[in-house]
């Protein structure tokens, strides 16, 4: 609105009718406090949400999926790390169990990443929101692991792990096209695989509907055991497989963080070392595995 | 933004220019009134010899006036003003130009926090986020044109404070604040003062580049409306557009992009604009208290207080009375 001159400061020439300046109040206002009401944080999450969210779930937790973990000590009790793990089971259990698994061992908070559909949902969005989900944008991710030093779950399989059918149990997909391992590299953290098994039992999907899920724009639409069983409700409620859940050796990579570009081949070698660590590791579970159920 | 500048013995000349006349008293702003376009403003540059121009015409909220006009205005008025800056011969060194975080947008793919580098996730929709997008591409162009020309860009979030009115101020006015059911964006928000105090900042500094401007921190709409002692009433999530046209007779019309906002929020990152030594005075929530306190007030008083800080009888008693000390150092 106002176009203004910057010549010369004033020197100050007074004559009598000439303008005079009136003092400005404060030169340079000291900044006021934050009076915040909530404990939500800029990631949408509130510690108090999730900690009644824990209280909730620990049951679940112990008595449910009686989760076991093996290798706790390797996930850094500091500093900034990518959890990397598979991903199963029609609505996957894998990832509150991680993430109440570390929290209450480790008492460190756990930021899960999941795809961005999250965010559109009404109610569900929210809840997920306040209990530690962020939409998983590489700028998020980038941010809470160099700037926040936090630790971040990613499962790189995407939807495409608990959208498959059971006869695939066990079988991890590619791993995206490695983003998990360039924002590690560009992040400078490590990146710590955990490789679980009971998850793809806890809700096997049967049968899938794509053209239904194309209409209701959803990634995948099963007909899982568990609404032959247990009926509608059974769309929620997972089986009580017994979970095991193994931590491997934490990844690091020989780079510089904040580099413009990392080599493309490199990037999908480390994704593919890390796919196959968690793939023989599975493996390996399943191998000394006695009951579905018993562990 | 003229009220603030005068308090700049730096400065010589203040000429604003405005479709209105100002709403307060100027102390010592020359003032031309413009037609819709500003498209006398490239013969007021030459006639003045100015420097520096402050291009805060920019409409960011499309409650304000038909599309028609906002096109005008913005977009055209943008041009001439550019077009003013840029001729041959001008004066102009430092441009300064006052845009939104709504050139971002809102959607459920947005990035927690947008950097000033940072691309939209969607296409614009909505016909004001369009003419900023292009009112900004024609500030790029003439940076790029006019290397000897200062352009500074400031993308300021959801403006709160005692005098600025805006979908979002209105809404929060009303008995019970709108919100849609099942979601609780994260907003942010930046106070009034923190508005003007970054222009001049900027101005004073001459600084180059594009920067957001915006509290710190994002807090969730039902805390907004907590501090401002509302309860929130849920329209629908889906339809919401339909749901929300009643409450235009109440004299809240909320346009497509606040009602995106009211579902996924956004969030700028304000660190550029900070690592160049500027300070808010307000956090997000702080802008929110202040504002919901200055409505208070005015409840409680019948009417707005006047927030200028210009006293015209001080200054004619200054200007004109014997009993004025005048020495050649002037009056302290």
């Amino acid at each position: 609105m106002s176009p203004l001159a910057h010549r010369q400061p004033i020197v100050e020439v007074s004559q009598p009718g000439a303008l005079v300046h009136l003092p400005r109040l404060a030169p340079e206002p000291e900044p006021l406090e934050d009076p915040r009401l909530s404990d939500v944080d800029e990631w949408g999450r509130s510690e108090r949400m999730r900690d009644l969210v824990r209280q909730l779930y620990d049951p679940i937790y112990r008595r449910w999926f009686r989760a076991e973990w093996e290798g706790l000590e390797k996930i850094p009790t500091s500093g900034g790390a990518l959890l990397v793990a598979n991903h199963a089971g029609a609505i996957p259990s894998d990832a509150p169990v991680i993430m109440h698994g570390i929290e209450s061992e480790l008492h460190r908070p756990v930021y899960g990443l999941a795809d961005h559909l999250f965010k559109a949902l009404p109610v569900i969005g929210t809840l997920w929101s306040r209990s530690g989900g962020v939409a998983a944008h590489p700028e998020n991710a980038y941010r809470l692991l160099r700037e926040q030093g936090a630790l971040v779950l990613v499962f790189p399989e995407g939807t495409k792990a608990p959208g498959k059918h059971y006869s695939e149990r066990y079988k991890l997909r590619r791993f995206g096209r490695g983003g998990f391992v360039e924002i590690a590299m560009r992040a400078g953290v490590p990146v710590v695989p955990i490789a679980v098994i009971g998850s793809e039992e806890a809700m096997p999907t049967v049968a899938k509907f794509p053209g239904l899920a194309r209409m209701i724009g959803a990634p995948y639409a099963p007909l899982t055991v568990n609404m032959l069983v247990m009926g509608p409700i059974g769309l929620v409620i997972p089986f009580p497989a017994k979970f095991r859940l193994r931590v491997l050796d934490p990844v690091t990579f020989d780079v510089p963080p904040d580099q413009d570009r990392y080599s493309r081949s490199g990037i999908m070698d480390h994704a593919e070392q890390i796919r196959v660590a968690i793939q023989e590791n599975l493996y390996d579970m399943l191998k000394n595995r006695r009951s579905i159920w018993f562990g | 933004m003229a009220e603030a500048l005068e308090g700049d013995p730096d400065i010589d000349v203040i000429v604003g220019l405005g479709t209105e006349d100002p709403k307060i008293a100027l102390e010592r702003t020359e003032f031309v009134r413009a037609d819709q376009s500003y498209s006398i403003l490239s013969r007021i540059v030459r006639a003045t010899q100015v420097d520096t121009i402050l291009h805060t015409f920019l409409v960011v909220d499309s409650t304000r006036m038909k599309s028609r006009e906002l096109h005008e205005q913005n977009v055209i008025g943008t041009m001439n003003l550019l077009a003013a800056a840029g001729a041959a011969g001008s004066s102009v060194r430092h441009v300064v130009v006052k845009s939104s975080t709504l050139i971002y947008g809102s959607s459920w793919k947005d990035p927690v926090w947008f950097r000033e580098d940072a691309a939209r996730s969607t296409p614009p929709s909505t016909l004001i986020e369009r003419s900023l997008v292009e009112v900004e591409s024609y500030v790029r162009d003439f940076a790029e044109d006019n290397p000897h020309v200062t352009v500074t860009l400031l993308r300021f979030a959801n403006v709160v404070g005692t005098d600025i009115v805006t979908p979002l101020t209105r809404a929060l006015q009303l008995p019970l604040a709108p919100c849609i059911f099942g979601f609780d964006p994260l907003l942010q928000f930046v106070e009034e003062d923190d508005v003007v105090r970054s222009i001049e900042f900027v101005t004073r500094h001459r600084l180059p580049g594009v920067y957001n401007v915006a509290g710190d921190g994002r807090l969730p709409w039902s805390e907004v409306g907590a501090i401002c002692g509302k309860r929130l009433v849920a329209i629908p999530p889906v339809l919401t557009g339909l749901a929300a046209a009643p409450l235009a007779r109440l004299g809240v019309e909320l346009p497509r992009e606040v009602l995106d906002l009211l579902r996924y929020g956004r969030g700028a990152d304000n660190r550029r604009l900070k690592g160049t030594g500027f300070q808010y005075r307000y956090t997000s929530a702080g802008a929110v208290r202040n504002f919901a306190q200055a409505v208070r007030l005015s409840r409680a008083v019948g009417s707005r207080l006047p927030s200028f800080r210009y006293e015209e009888d001080v200054e004619q008693f200054f200007r004109h009375s014997p009993a004025v000390v005048r020495g050649s150092k002037g009056v302290s």
